[in-house]
This record gives structure tokens, C-alpha cells and sequence, in this order.
């Protein structure tokens, strides 16, 4: 099979999975294909399905980037703080916006110029993201935004759809455009594929996953603001954990985690796939654990099938020849 | 220098230079803190660290390999709570029976990780973040949010942290970091000296190769991730001994402690090179730094920061030493090398065809 032709039916995959869980749902419960149900199911991990935008470009460009709820909780934290210190809120959100960038900066330093392995450079920016965020609110819960900050996060405003679910269409658009319709986007999977043989065709391999690096915390410290907006207040550990399941998500979606494969329809279908089925087993009062466990199961079987397939056509076709 | 040069690899000074590192550490802590250099500070950090090692003995191999387990964290929860609601209804268990039943408890799950990732193929990342999820899942769901409480337990287990089996002098060695020192020395000696444990080590530094001389990659990997879910269940043991209160919360990101220590200890994350010795120095040094920013009086919310920091100081110090020390034996190695082909051809020819 042809790796087009694994793509494919890897969407093909979850789009069955995604109307079958549908089909499911809306059977099971009335209340399923209403459109408030629709938004509610989006809104709930919004700021999650955003980061698993520039996660997708992070891992097809051969890289990881565990670093992002450290850089949302450092974000939300330098929002709350600088504001709480007497700045204007719009001042205070480009200040979580710069904390977002510098975090990316760093990153890319260490592993585009120094050359260190992005899966420790980023454990490193996990921990220490988090601490100065730990540093600047300690143990408090800040809160007391503007009305209108907290109408972005809590409040419908195109039509059904709040600031942070428009916002994800709207990125979710741009970089299907930048990893589809841009030269940037065959870099990157060029230097996911192979970072050696790109180099040495004169690929400048360290700026492409400089961008891709500063891109990542840039979107995961907007994500952190749009998660503070919808909560109202700020705390140390604000989105602690949220890169297990951005990356859970990205995987699922048919990105390989040694690059170079992968495209961001499969990633949507996969988030469609995680909320219809979270939404699904919360409407027939599966528990959030539960839901959980199903998820990580989905993930493994998820790779595990297909290769297992695979591996049985291969058997069937040797033994005709 | 050429006779230093032939006795020791570049790596062996990696896990020296850490050792200097943790040394100058503890030098520098000592000035600003009263009554540092004691008994109890060695104590203290000596039980902090002597789970987190075990488990990072089980990482190493499998990183090794070209691999990550990032379920550890659930297994030592699932294995520390289930032994712990085991020993707390049967409390006349016999002791070895039960941390038997820790490690095959914690192997059982590593089996399920290992056929995945090397029969199934499925990528270790994605099998064992689903693990991490499922074992997790299945432990709250199973246990209906119930707890293991110091009081049920048997009075051998409460006091087995306390237990000091190597006085030296007033310095007590407790059973807890006794072992862990004990699973370091073996698993070293181990993956030193036998030719089955060097297969770690082959099959992460050139998988291809490996595969050329008939190496058998999938048993290997299959059994790194065994022994790391036997390492894993055997810390949940310590955990359920250290602690006796086992919620279901218990070992919860314990995952992440663990990679740090083996990354700060210069275990490759590409697999191929790193030791087990390497991994419990860096679980060491994060230890120590733990505790000593703790004594300091340093706001315990500095500390996440200060390791983010080390974290990226060690991995980065190490690379550019290490390529340094490359070089230079590199240069030793190529020099060894003409000399031997020069005798080589020189007895050829002497020698009528």
C-alpha cells in the first residue's frame, strides 16, 4: 500500500469511527444533535483541540513539544500577575503573549542552534515553565477580570459560536493552508522525513523548527488566555497535564510520531472522534475516568489495527505469489 | 593520556563529571546550611530518591532500545495500591510473597506494553501513553475511590523505611535505598559484563545492524519493557512501604521525575548509549537539589523552576563535553588504528602468500 493510500484510509478510518459514533449518540440521546449541545461539546476543551494545531506541525516536523500546558499555565499566570500589578488588560494579554513567544525562543535555542533533543529540552520547559508560573502566583487563585475578558471566553459571539471556537477555525484554516499550500509546509515535512538529507540539500533545517518551536508556545500561550477568559480566574497549575492529551489527539489523527506523516484533516476528524465520544459517554453517564481509559484504548487500537491488517494482506499476498 | 585514552570511554567521564556536579552541589548547600553535612540530610535525600531510581533503571533499558515507557507512573499506582488492599486484608502475608507479587503484578502490565510495541509495531509512545491512561483508568475504577490507610497495615511493612541494614559508623543505610543500591549494582554489572544484556545497547545504537547480525529485536524490546514494568511494580511496593496512605492518585507523574533523572543521568534519548549507574546519579542530583532548595528556606515554589533550569543545564553541558571528548579520543582511536593495520600488512608481507 502506497503511503497516500495509508493516509487515505486512515481518514477513511475515522471518519467512519466519527459517524458511527454519531449515529450512536444522536440514537441514544435526543438531546445529542441539538446545536447548543454541538458548541457546549467544542467549547469544553477548546483550548486543547487549538494546541493540537501546532502540536500536528511540531511531531510532522520530526519534533515534540511537551512543554505546552506549562507555556498555557505560564501565559494565564503573566496575564493575571502583570494585571494584577495595575496594568491595563490589553497590555497585560500582549505581556502573556510575549511570556508565550519567549518560552518558544527558548526552546528553539536549544534545540534548533545547540542542536539537544526536543523531547528533553521540552520536559526541561515543562518543569520549568511551570515553576515561574508557580512563582508568580504561588498558592492564590487571581481572578477579577474585565466584563468584557471574560465575555470572550464565557459568551456566544458569532452567532453560536464563542471568540475561542471561532478562533479555532480560523487557525485551524491558516495552518491547513501553511502545512498544504505553503512552501514552509513541505519543509516541514521534509525535515521530518529526514532533517540529514534536508540539510544537506540546503534546507535551512534549524530555522524551520525554530518557527515551528516559537509557532507552538506562541499558540498554546493564546490558548492559556482563552482558558483563563472561560474560567475567570487563574491559578499555578491552570492546564496542568494537557499535553498528554494534545498529543493523544495529534496521534490519533494519523500523525506519525517519528514525522514527516501526517495531515491536519486527520487531526480534526480525530478531535470530532474524542469530543463526539467524550460527549457521548457523558450524556450516557460514563464517567470522565472511564472516558479516559476508552480514549487511550482508541489511541493504541488505533495504530494497532491497521498494522495488523497490514501485516495479514501482506501474509494473503505471499502466499498467492 | 593514549593509555588513559584506551582504558576509559568518553561515557565513563560523563557519569564522573555528574558525580563532581552532585559533589559541588552539595558543597555549595553546605555552606549556606546549618548543620548540612549530617546524617539526616543524607537520609532524607537517600529516601527521596531511592524509588525514583529503581524505576529509572527499568527507563534506562528501555530507552536503550530506542524506546520510551511513559506508563511507569501508573504502574507503580496500580501495583503500590493493589498490594497495599492485598497486604490490608491478608496481614499475616508473608512478606517475600508479597513483593513477588508487586513485581509480577508490575511485569503483567509491562508484558501488555511489550507485545504491543514489538509484535504489534505500534509506536511505544503511543502504546504507552494509552497505558498510562488505561492503567490509571482501571485502578480508580476498580478501586471505587477507596484508600489504603498506615493503620491496616502489618507493623513489619510501617517499619520497614525505618529499617537500617548497613550501619556505617552513625550513617544508616535503609532498607529502601539498600535495595535500590543493590538493583543498580546488578543491573550494572549486568549490562556491562554479559552478552545478553549488551543487546540493550545494539539494538538502540543501530537498529539496522542489529537486525543484520540476526539479532532478535523484538524479544529484546519485549523484555526491556518487562523489566521495566517489574522494576516499576517493585517501586510501587517501596511507595505502599514509604508512605503506607495509598490513594488512587498515588505515582501520578511520577513518569515525567523518572525521564528527567535518566536525561539528567546522560542516558541518550535516542537510544544506544547511557547507564543504569548514569540514571541514579541523576536521580540523585534532583534529589539533593530537592531537598537542599527545601533546606534552604527557598520558597518551595522555586523549585520546579531551578530544575527546569538544571534539567536543560545537564542535558546541555553533556552534549557539547561529550562531543568535546569525542573528538579527542576519536583522534586516539584513528592513531591505535593505523598502528595495528601498519603491523598488519608489515606481517602480511613478511609472510610468502
Amino acid at each position: 500500500m502506497s503511503a497516500v493510500g495509508t493516509l487515505k484510509s486512515w481518514e477513511a478510518m475515522m471518519l467512519a469511527l466519527l459517524v458511527a459514533i454519531i449515529a450512536f449518540n444522536s440514537v441514544g440521546s435526543p438531546y445529542f444533535l441539538s446545536v447548543g449541545n454541538f458548541v457546549n461539546l467544542f467549547q469544553l476543551s477548546i483550548e486543547k483541540s487549538i494546541v493540537a494545531l501546532t502540536m500536528a506541525l511540531v511531531i510532522i516536523g520530526g519534533e515534540i513539544d511537551l512543554s505546552v500546558a506549562s507555556v498555557m499555565g505560564l501565559a494565564a499566570c503573566v496575564m493575571a500577575w502583570t494585571f494584577h500589578a495595575g496594568v491595563p488588560m490589553p497590555a497585560a494579554i500582549l505581556a502573556a503573549l510575549g511570556a508565550g513567544i519567549l518560552a518558544g525562543l527558548n526552546n528553539a535555542f536549544w534545540i534548533a542552534r545547540v542542536g539537544l533533543p526536543s523531547l528533553a529540552v521540552t520536559l526541561a520547559g515543562l518543569i520549568g515553565y511551570r515553576g515561574v508560573a508557580r512563582i508568580l502566583l504561588e498558592d492564590r487563585a487571581i481572578g477579577g477580570f474585565p466584563d468584557w475578558f471574560n465575555t470572550i471566553g464565557q459568551q456566544a459571539l458569532i452567532g453560536p459560536l464563542t471568540a475561542a471556537i471561532a478562533i479555532f477555525f480560523v487557525l485551524f484554516i491558516f495552518f491547513a493552508i501553511v502545512l498544504h499550500g505553503s512552501a514552509f509546509g513541505r519543509l516541514v515535512y521534509v525535515v521530518g522525513s529526514n532533517a540529514q538529507a534536508a540539510r544537506y540539500s540546503g534546507v535551512r533545517v534549524g530555522l524551520v523548527k525554530a518557527a515551528l518551536f516559537v509557532g507552538s508556545a506562541f499558540v498554546a500561550a493564546l490558548a492559556g488566555i482563552l482558558y483563563a477568559a472561560r474560567l475567570g480566574s487563574v491559578r499555578g497549575d491552570m492546564a496542568e497535564g494537557f499535553e498528554l492529551d494534545v498529543i493523544t489527539a495529534v496521534l490519533l489523527g494519523g500523525v506519525s510520531i517519528f514525522g514527516g506523516k501526517g495531515n491536519l484533516v486527520g487531526v480534526g476528524l480525530a478531535l470530532l472522534v474524542i469530543l463526539n465520544l467524550r460527549n457521548g459517554m457523558g450524556l450516557a453517564d460514563i464517567t470522565g475516568n472511564t472516558q479516559n481509559y476508552v480514549i487511550g484504548g482508541l489511541l493504541i487500537l488505533s495504530v494497532l489495527i491497521p498494522n495488523m491488517w497490514q501485516e495479514l494482506t501482506n501474509k494473503w499476498r505471499g502466499r498467492e505469489t | 593520556m593514549n593509555w588513559l585514552k584506551r582504558r576509559v570511554r568518553p561515557e565513563q567521564i560523563r557519569e564522573l563529571s555528574l558525580l563532581v556536579l552532585i559533589l559541588a552541589a552539595i558543597v555549595f548547600f553546605g555552606s549556606f546550611i546549618d548543620n548540612y553535612y549530617s546524617f539526616r540530610t543524607f537520609n532524607r535525600i537517600a529516601s527521596s530518591v531511592a524509588i525514583i531510581t529503581v524505576v529509572a533503571v527499568g527507563q534506562t533499558l528501555v530507552v536503550l532500545t530506542r524506546n520510551i515507557d511513559l506508563s511507569v507512573g501508573s504502574i507503580v499506582g496500580f501495583t503500590a495500591y493493589f498490594v497495599g488492599t492485598l497486604i490490608a486484608s491478608h496481614n499475616g502475608i508473608n512478606p517475600i510473597l508479597a513483593v513477588a507479587i508487586a513485581i509480577a503484578l508490575g511485569a503483567a502490565l509491562g508484558v501488555v506494553n511489550g507485545v504491543i510495541v514489538a509484535w504489534g509495531k505500534v509506536p511505544a509512545v503511543v502504546v504507552t501513553l494509552g497505558t498510562l491512561a488505561i492503567y490509571r483508568g482501571v485502578l480508580v475504577d476498580l478501586s471505587g475511590a477507596k484508600t489504603v490507610t498506615t493503620d491496616s497495615l502489618p507493623q513489619w511493612l510501617i517499619d520497614l523505611p525505618l529499617v537500617n541494614v548497613a550501619p556505617i559508623g552513625s550513617l544508616d543505610i535503609r532498607a529502601l535505598f539498600m535495595l535500590a543500591l543493590v538493583i543498580v549494582v546488578v543491573f550494572q554489572i549486568g549490562t556491562t559484563y554479559l552478552s545478553f544484556a549488551r543487546r540493550f545497547y545494539a539494538i538502540g545504537s543501530n537498529p539496522e545492524a542489529a537486525q543484520l547480525i540476526g539479532l532478535p529485536i523484538k524479544s529484546v524490546v519485549f523484555l526491556a519493557f518487562v523489566i521495566c514494568g517489574a522494576l516499576s511494580g517493585l517501586a510501587g511496593f517501596m511507595l505502599l512501604a514509604r508512605f503506607g496512605n495509598i490513594t488512587v492518585e498515588a505515582g501520578r507523574g511520577l513518569e515525567l521525575s523518572v525521564v528527567a533523572a535518566v536525561v539528567v543521568g546522560g542516558v541518550n534519548v535516542f537510544g544506544g548509549s547511557g547507564t543504569v549507574t548514569g540514571a541514579m546519579l541523576g536521580a540523585v542530583m534532583i534529589g539533593t537539589l530537592e531537598q537542599s532548595l527545601f533546606r534552604l528556606g527557598i520558597s518551595e515554589f522555586w523549585l520546579d523552576a531551578v530544575l527546569g533550569l538544571l534539567i536543560l543545564l545537564a542535558v546541555a553541558s553533556d552534549a557539547v563535553i561529550l562531543q568535546r571528548l569525542r573528538q579527542l579520543w576519536g583522534g586516539a582511536e584513528l592513531k591505535l588504528m593505523a598502528k595495528e593495520t601498519d603491523s598488519v600488512s608489515s606481517e602480511q608481507s613478511a609472510s610468502p602468500p
